[in-house]
Parts: structure tokens; C-alpha cells; sequence
């Protein structure tokens, strides 16, 4: 065996690219507690201090410090940059996305317009070379998107029946297995590919195979930039990592390469950590590291995720507010063997939260299952409570179909790590469809030029009764979703046809099986609205108020009616209803590539932009306001606590949501138990009762609402400075949200104490 | 016309219930679905459920519908949760808990009253049917509102030798209980009446927690919504470092 795998177990992964059966061959679980854990060294206090002082001057210049005007962003744009020159040497991991700290890139590849857009709010000025080169000599994708857009297309987009798509924006999602890096090195990996290449097709030049034969070279050509890049910084990545050093070093090269090139959406880190304890513990053994220095490799490593940062639109920004980027990384879950995967290293990373305080960046997320270690599991919990910071997928319902070896490519939708990738597809309004079925597919806010309701949907006939009929709104809802979801696939498949041709995701694709299996994610916005609508209509009275055009803006609901979120099955079949038949529908329309088509119910923070373009609904929410997020319950709806609440999203059935289905709760410490020992002690009680009955995903904020408001108003307090919290699918700092955001987190339900 | 054989059903024993609570985290062992019943004699003056003292308006509900609801949440009370009846205080209806702990019992769910004793007698009938529940109890939560009588009666109206009496029942009996003391500035927290108070939490042996509350003005807009006046106006919840000596004290530390 070569010399860097010394010690290493196992076979398979030798012969061929295989990290699963690398780490299932050599990883050591891990089922003791905290102990062991070191606090932050004087190097890693002294540059988290220097980019805390960066963060703030960048909150001060308004979110942004530095926008790149001249140089296109490649592998190789930029010589070496640090976090401060000064201190270079105290960088235990080198290596940042332009040449100077939170510096946003220039990347136009997405779109030009876009990206010349973002500089410009922040009050920065592309050189007009680029407006040339980019509009007249080469196409980009946004433009090639609406080039081939049909107006009924734009018409949709117009009034937000879907809404989000990745037509202005990277579509981001794809994880490349960044650990191959560090196992093989760069240069076995270019082997690898030009195998492929050699073997692509049987020779007929379809159109498939030429594609997939120029992807796959422009693959060996970023990683080839992969290893000049790492040169810049003075590191021969073409062999295998020697040391764990060299391994945090070479993977971060790897995922480093990514976020010079992609401004996706979702910049997913992955499942590293058990992976990396591999390379710690190895070294440990060898006596050639100290805890101290392994827990600072990790904590570098994490400075280096909560820098990474994009040039964002303002529409960007009201759809996922808050800057994020999705740097999403795992920890525990169980192997198919049965053995656990909590590892040192999973203590290490959620270690960060303390030796460097709250932040939303990387994602961490747990991959939850009541056989985990009680240890790990009250660990995690003490960071839930004292950070709010960390998230909790359900790894029970996720390996079933994902194996042991799933990263989660965007906030909580899962892909296996190196052999699949997803098209991302934002979401459709099943709300503003419910109402469209009432309208005979006329918008309800949207008006022509001439003053009329827009025709969106099909002309089908409106309902005009003055109070609704459950079987007849169902009727013409099944309709109107069957337009939607055809609609909606046809979008999607266009949007990734061009993503795929005019901003290809070469460097992580060139860490990803050249065979890989997509998946194609689509999405539900407004939920529980739907749900609670249809129980007003079935179980109360609905009248409709009528404008002068005949079309229904308002609701009168009289009578009381059961709502999703109060473990009642009247409301909760509805709900699972609503996902299978949507799903079903989807499931009928070929789709880009053959990929698989899955869904989710998962808003991030845009349920406020869907809320916005979406009348007034017949379960009482007022026109334009915010809807709840993902699939968290209405606001004012839970009336029977936290747990029956919890009971209801966990009746939605993860298969056919198999994109996520997000959960979003808050809860008083108080309501938790008197001490951080109880509190621990309790939220692993909840999520253990949560998890056992099959939900998928929960965010854990852990505050009171007064601490909300005081910090909207005092945002300036330094406490607040890195107040981070949970929100659909991510985390963010609080006072980066905007106002209205504020707005809504405040307003939804805290669970209190009685 | 076919006659219908109907067998007569007797009539089940339904509680007097206020409302229920599916996530209760601080009123015994793990995560608990909390029942408070109705009707309470006591009128502890820094009552923060005042609401709950009169019996009349109530829901009826049978121990088995209850129960049906409790079990939905099952699958959290994983270390040791299970179904805690509060009030109110739950005694009054002791005929309602002896057949709701029973079939609780059948169900393999763990019980806990939530209580400050003030029904207990060792006369009958009462005595015969405590000790038929406390077989059917895990652990009960027992108030101590004062240990002077006299100080106790001014503060609930009732003086407290049977509550007391209560506790070394249930101490003789060697059934587990968690101790707790709300602290009202002013009116339960100096320090010679917390000594007595720990002096006679040392003559018990089954003492397995002590909890001191602190008084806090959340229930206060309950009074104003039945039309009471409250009588504990400006009296401000105590500072960390009163609870901390209350703690200490009735620790024994």
C-alpha cells in the first residue's frame, strides 16, 4: 500500500474510487462524552477575532465589503489571499475565494445581468468590458432561459405561482465527494475520468453521449485547475494527504474550487467528519498531533466555511435573506452494518459553536436516530440550547434510501455523496393554485394593462356560488394542479437544460461519478394554508367576497374547523393528501436527463416572498401576508403544544417528499426544563419521540420571543453580534434579516412555559 | 320491526377537567402530558391558576378518553416520561384518579400527582382509597406552601398539620416524592422558615428532589379575568441570589 494510506484498512477502496468503503473499513466510533474536547488555541482566537472585525465592517458598508469589477472568477484568477497577511502563518487551512477576506466574487457565467446587478447595489461598477463579452460574444444562462421561455412561462413567473426559480440565480445542490481529493489525490482522479472518457459511448454520436463526452473533458480540465490552484498556495495536491493536515488542507482545495466557480444557491459542504476522524485519529496514534491541534485544524476549517460568501441580487436576497450560502456539513447517523458513525471528530465540529461562538455557516446538521449514542445525543442537544445553531435530520427514514454515505446538498435534502446530484426547482404555490381552482385560473392580485384579473391558469370555469363546496372546489383543484405540475416540470426541465449547457458545474462534477443519478426537486410553498383552507370549506362555512370583475379576493369563514398542527387526522390527512396527489401529478411529465422526480415541502425563508404575491385564503390568513414556512404549521393555528404539533408533521410520509419536508420550531428554555442539564436532557426526549415516528427534519431554535424583539430594536447590543437562528432549512444572523423578516420569525408560535 | 339486544352500560366515572398540556417538561421525570383538574380549596394568594378553582365549570371526560389523547405521545416519554395530574387540586377527585391511574397502570404508563396534600386525612373514607392510589403512583410532586401553620393559613386559608401529615404518610409508606417551595418575597422566603421547613424535610426518607419555584406575576391577568383583585400587587418575582439561598437551604447544603 502506498505510503499516505498507511494503516489503513480495507480494499476495495484501493482498487477503485470508493470512500464509503474507506471509511466503513477504518473509522472509530466514538461513545464517551465531551471530555476530551480542547478550547480554542491563541492562533485560532486571533484570526476568528480578525474576521469578526471584518464581519462587522462588512455589516457597516450595508452586507457586502468588496465587490470584484475586473477579474472573472476561475480556479486561477487570483494569486494567494489570507484572512490578514499579517497572520498568514497562523492559517492552519490556506485558501479563500478572491484575494482578499469576504471579498465577493465576479461571476457572470449564471447570468451577466445578474452579476453586474449585485455589484451595482452595493455600489460597485463592473468594467463595461464584460457587458460586451458577456451579451455579444458568448450567452449566459439566464439569457439562454428566457430566449427559450414560452409566454405562458412568464406569465407564471409573473404572478408567483412558482416563484424562486433558479433562472437568475446558480442552481447550486451539487456536492462534489471533496474527501476523493484528499484519499487519492488529484492526479489518480484525472486517470480515472480519462478511463471514462476513453469508454463513453458505443460510437453513435448521439446527443446524449456528446454532451456527456464534453462534460466530462471539461471535468479533467478543472481538475487540472484544481491542482494549479493549490500551487498558488504552495501545495502538491497531485498524491494522496499524507496527514490529517494535508486532508483538511487538500479537501477544503476541493470544495475551495467549487466556490470560486459556482454561485449556486446551495454550496454544500457534506460529509466529511467521519471521514477526516479517519486521518486525526491516525496521526493521534502516531503521536505526530495533540487534541489541541487536531480541534484547531477543525475549527480553521469552519473559519474557512463561515467565509465563504456570493454577490447576490436584491430578489436573491428577499428569497433566501440572511446571506446564506448553505455550506452544509453532517455528522453521526448509523452505518448499514448497524455500528454508529459518531466519531471524535463530530464533537469536534459541533465544538466550533463554542470555541468560536454562534454562526450559521457551515450548516451543521445532525444526522439524528435514537440509537445514537445518549452522549452524543445530550451534546448535541447542550448546543442546540446554548447556540440555536445546528439542525436535525432523521437518519432512520433517510438511509433506507440514501445508504450510509448521504450528504445533504442544500438545507435538508439528501444525495449520496459522489454518485448523484439534484436539479433544483424552487417551489410551486399550492395556495395561489387553490385559489386559481376558485377563479377559473385567473390571478387573484396580478392585473393586465387593460386593469383585468390576469388569465394564468386554464380558463376553466369559475366557481360562483356564494358560499364553497368542498367537492366542488377539490374537483376544480385537482384541475388546476394538473396544469400546474405540467407546467411546473416543463419549466425546470428547460432551466437545467440550459444550466447544464451555458454554466456547467465541471469542478464538482469532476468529484462525482462520471454515471451519476440525478434527482429532479421540485417543491410545495404554502402548506398549511392549503390544508386549513380546505378544513374551513369542509368542516366551517365559507363565503366568498367577490370584486367587481366577479373574482374572489376575500374569505368570510364562520365556524370552528380543525387545522394542521394539532395532531388531529381530519386536518393531517388532508395534508398528506395534498403531497401524494401533487407528487403523483409530477410523476407523469418526462423530466430533464431521466432524472427522478421527488418533492418537498420546504420554503427556506421565501414564504414570505410567496405570502406576498398570494390573496387572502379561506383558513383566515390575510391577503400579501407571509405564509408559514416549509411545512411548520400555521402561525396562531397550534393550539395544543409543541408535541401535537410535532405529531402532525410527522405524519407526512418522507417518501413521497423525499426532497425534505422542514420543520421549523422555537421554544422558551423555560418551557424546557430549569437548567441546561433538564433542558438537554428534555430536547432529547423530543426529538427521540419525534424522530421514532418518522418525521424528517427539525430545526431547534432555543430562545424567547423578547430576546427576538430586543435584538430587532437593539441591533447594535454586541451580544447580538452573532445571534444565530434557525430558520426553513438553515441558519441565519439574526440581525441580517430584513426587517419584514424579523417581522415574521417574531410573529410565529414560541412554544412557552404554562 | 327487529328489536335491538342493548345491554345497559353503567355509567363511567368522569373527571372535572381544566385542560390539558401535551408537553410538560418540568412536572416529574422526562417529558410528561399534564391533566389539571378542577376545583381546589385552597386560595394560596400567589395562585398563578385561579381559574382552576372552581369545579363547576368543567369539561367531563372519562379516564379512558383521556388516556386515548395521552398516548398519542407516547413515543417521548422515552426516560422516564409519562402523565402527571395537576390542578387544581387533584385529590378532591380522588374517585376520578383512582380509576384513571388504574387503567393507566393497565396501559404501562407512568403516573405523578402534582399536589399539596391538602385533602389528606388518615379518616375515612379518604384513607382507604389514598392508600389504594399511592399503589398506582410513581411519585408525587408535594407543595410545601409554609411550614407555620398559622402563616400557612393566612397565605391559603388553610393551616397545614394534615399536608405535613401527609408527607410522613407517604414517607412511612416509602413512596418517592419531589419537594417543592414556591418563594414569594415577603411571604415564604426568610431564612428561619426555610430552616424548619428543612428540618422537617429531614425527618422524611423518601425525599428524592427539592424544587424551589420562584413566584413569578404570569398568572396575575387571571385574577383580573374572573373580576378578583390580586392580592400580591407589586410583588416582584425574587432575585436569583434569594432562590439560590432557598435552594440552598432546603438542600441542606
Amino acid at each position: 500500500m502506498r505510503n499516505e494510506w498507511r494503516g489503513f484498512k480495507g480494499t476495495h477502496w484501493t482498487n477503485d474510487i470508493n470512500v464509503r468503503d474507506f471509511i466503513q473499513s477504518n473509522y472509530t466510533p466514538y461513545d464517551g462524552g465531551e471530555e476530551f474536547l480542547a478550547g480554542p488555541t491563541e492562533a485560532t482566537d486571533k484570526l476568528w477575532g480578525r474576521l469578526q472585525e471584518l464581519q462587522k465592517e462588512e455589516r457597516a458598508k450595508g452586507g457586502v465589503l468588496e465587490c470584484e469589477t475586473e477579474v472573472v472568477s476561475s480556479l486561477t484568477a487570483y494569486g494567494p489571499g489570507y484572512i490578514d497577511e499579517s497572520m498568514k502563518d497562523l492559517e492552519q487551512v490556506v485558501g479563500i475565494q478572491t484575494d482578499k477576506p469576504l471579498k465577493r466574487a465576479f461571476m457572470p457565467y449564471g447570468g451577466i445581468k445578474m452579476a453586474q446587478q449585485a455589484a451595482e447595489t452595493y455600489g460597485y461598477n463592473v468594467n463595461k468590458k464584460y457587458d460586451q463579452i458577456f451579451n455579444e460574444y458568448h450567452k449566459t444562462h439566464n439569457q439562454a432561459v428566457f430566449d427559450a421561455y414560452t409566454d405562458e412561462m412568464k406569465v407564471a413567473r409573473h404572478t408567483h405561482i412558482i416563484t424562486g426559480l433558479p433562472d437568475t440565480y446558480g442552481r447550486g445542490r451539487i456536492v462534489g465527494d471533496y474527501r476523493r481529493v484528499a484519499l487519492y489525490g488529484v492526479d489518480y482522479l484525472i486517470e480515472k475520468k480519462k478511463d471514462d472518457l476513453q469508454v463513453l459511448g458505443h460510437g453513435d454520436m448521439t446527443e446524449n453521449i456528446i454532451r456527456q463526452r464534453e462534460e466530462v473533458a471539461d471535468q479533467i480540465k478543472a481538475l487540472k485547475g484544481l491542482k494549479e490552484m493549490a500551487q498558488i498556495y504552495g501545495y502538491d495536491i497531485s498524491g494522496p494527504a499524507k496527514n490529517a493536515k494535508e486532508a483538511v488542507q487538500w479537501l477544503y482545495f476541493g470544495y475551495l474550487s467549487a466556490v470560486k466557480t459556482q454561485n449556486g444557491a446551495a454550496m454544500s459542504v457534506g460529509r466529511i467528519s467521519t471521514f477526516l476522524d479517519i486521518y486525526i485519529n491516525r496521526d493521534l496514534t502516531e503521536g505526530t498531533i495533540t487534541e489541541s491541534e487536531a480541534q484547531e485544524l477543525i475549527d480553521h476549517l469552519v473559519l474557512k466555511f463561515r467565509m465563504v460568501k456570493f454577490a447576490r441580487i436584491p430578489s436573491y436576497n428577499q428569497l433566501f435573506s440572511g446571506d446564506p450560502v448553505w455550506a452544509t456539513l453532517e455528522m453521526a447517523g448509523i452505518g448499514m452494518d448497524g455500528r454508529h458513525m459518531v466519531t471524535k471528530n463530530d464533537y469536534r465540529f459541533l465544538h466550533t459553536l463554542e470555541n468560536m461562538g454562534p454562526s450559521p455557516e457551515p450548516n451543521l446538521t445532525v444526522l439524528y436516530s435514537s440509537a445514537l449514542p445518549e452522549n452524543f445525543k445530550k451534546y448535541a442537544a447542550k448546543i442546540s440550547v446554548t447556540t440555536s445553531s445546528i439542525q436535525y435530520e432523521n437518519d432512520d427514514v433517510m438511509k433506507p434510501i440514501w445508504g450510509d454515505d448521504y450528504s445533504i446538498c442544500c438545507c435538508v435534502s439528501a444525495t449520496e455523496t459522489g454518485k448523484e446530484i439534484q436539479f433544483f426547482g424552487a417551489r410551486a404555490n399550492l395556495a395561489k393554485a387553490l385559489l386559481y381552482a376558485i377563479n377559473g385560473g385567473k390571478d387573484e392580485k396580478h392585473l393586465d394593462k387593460a386593469g383585468k384579473h390576469m388569465q394564468c391558469g386554464p380558463e376553466i370555469a369559475p366557481i360562483t356560488s356564494e358560499y364553497l363546496d368542498y367537492d366542488e372546489v377539490i374537483k376544480k383543484y385537482d384541475l388546476m394542479l394538473d396544469w400546474l405540475a405540467g407546467l411546473y416540470v416543463n419549466i425546470l426541465n428547460l432551466i437545467h437544460y440550459m444550466h447544464d449547457k451555458y454554466y456547467y458545474e465541471a469542478s464538482e462534477m469532476a468529484l462525482i461519478d462520471t454515471d451519476v443519478r440525478r434527482t429532479f426537486a421540485t417543491g410545495i410553498a404554502g402548506f398549511s394554508h392549503v390544508i386549513d383552507s380546505l378544513c374551513a370549506i369542509k368542516y366551517a362555512k365559507v363565503k366568498c367576497i367577490r370584486d367587481d370583475q366577479g373574482v374572489v379576493t376575500g374569505f368570510e369563514t364562520t365556524g370552528d374547523f380543525p387545522r394542521y398542527g394539532n395532531d388531529d387526522d381530519r386536518a393531517d390527512e388532508i395534508g398528506v393528501w395534498l403531497l401524494k396527489t401533487f407528487l403523483t401529478k409530477i410523476r407523469k411529465y418526462d423530466t430533464y436527463r431521466n432524472s427522478e422526480p421527488t418533492t418537498s415541502i420546504l420554503t427556506i425563508t421565501s414564504n414570505v416572498v410567496y405570502g406576498k404575491a398570494t390573496g387572502a385564503t379561506p383558513d383566515g390568513r390575510e391577503a400579501y401576508k407571509p405564509f408559514a414556512p416549509g411545512a411548520s404549521p400555521s402561525y396562531g393555528a397550534e393550539k395544543n403544544g409543541l408535541l401535537a404539533s410535532l405529531n402532525s408533521v410527522a405524519k407526512i410520509p418522507y417518501e413521497f417528499a423525499l426532497d425534505g419536508i422542514s420543520n421549523t420550531q422555537t421554544i422558551n428554555p423555560t418551557a424546557l426544563g430549569h437548567d441546561l442539564d433538564e433542558q438537554k436532557t428534555n430536547l432529547v426526549n423530543v426529538m427521540d419521540g419525534y424522530f421514532d415516528r418518522g418525521a424528517h427534519h427539525l430545526n431547534v431554535n432555543i430562545f424567547g420571543i423578547e430576546k427576538l424583539k430586543d435584538a430587532m430594536e437593539h441591533p447594535e447590543k454586541p451580544e447580538y453580534a452573532n445571534f444565530t437562528i434557525r430558520v426553513s432549512g438553515y441558519a441565519v444572523k439574526f440581525i441580517d434579516l430584513t426587517r419584514e423578516q424579523q417581522e415574521d420569525v417574531i410573529s410565529r408560535t414560541c412554544h412557552e412555559t404554562m | 320491526m327487529e328489536m335491538e339486544e342493548k345491554l345497559i352500560e353503567p355509567v363511567e366515572i368522569r373527571g372535572r377537567i381544566h385542560s390539558t398540556e401535551s408537553f410538560g417538561s418540568v412536572d416529574g421525570p422526562g417529558v410528561r402530558y399534564i391533566i389539571f383538574l378542577k376545583g381546589c380549596n385552597l386560595r394560596c394568594r400567589y395562585c398563578h391558576n385561579p381559574d382552576t378553582w372552581d369545579p363547576e365549570t368543567a369539561d367531563l371526560r372519562t379516564a379512558g378518553e383521556i388516556l386515548d389523547v395521552a398516548e398519542r405521545y407516547h413515543s417521548y416519554w422515552r426516560n422516564g416520561g409519562g402523565i402527571t395530574v395537576s390542578g387544581g387540586e387533584p385529590l378532591l377527585q380522588i374517585d376520578f384518579l383512582l380509576e384513571l391511574f388504574r387503567q393507566a397502570k393497565e396501559r404501562g404508563i407512568n403516573t405523578c400527582i402534582d399536589t399539596a396534600l391538602q385533602p389528606f386525612t388518615r379518616e375515612e373514607p379518604f384513607f382507604s382509597k389514598f392508600a389504594v392510589l399511592m399503589q398506582l403512583t410513581d411519585l408525587l410532586l408535594v407543595d410545601i406552601k409554609h411550614i407555620d401553620p398559622e402563616a400557612q393559613k393566612k397565605l391559603t386559608g388553610y393551616t397545614n398539620e394534615n399536608m405535613l401529615d401527609g408527607m410522613r404518610y407517604l414517607s412511612e409508606i416509602k413512596k418517592p416524592i419531589w419537594i417543592r417551595h414556591v418563594l414569594v418575597p415577603g411571604y415564604t422566603d426568610d431564612d428561619d422558615a426555610l430552616k424548619r421547613t428543612r428540618a422537617f424535610i429531614e425527618t422524611l426518607d423518601n425525599v428524592e428532589k427539592i424544587e424551589v419555584l420562584p413566584y413569578h406575576t404570569l398568572g396575575a391577568y387571571k385574577w383580573k379575568e374572573l373580576g378578583r383583585e390580586y392580592p400580591l400587587e407589586g410583588v416582584e418575582p425574587p432575585t436569583k441570589e434569594r432562590v439560590a439561598n432557598a435552594e440552598r437551604i432546603l438542600r441542606g447544603e
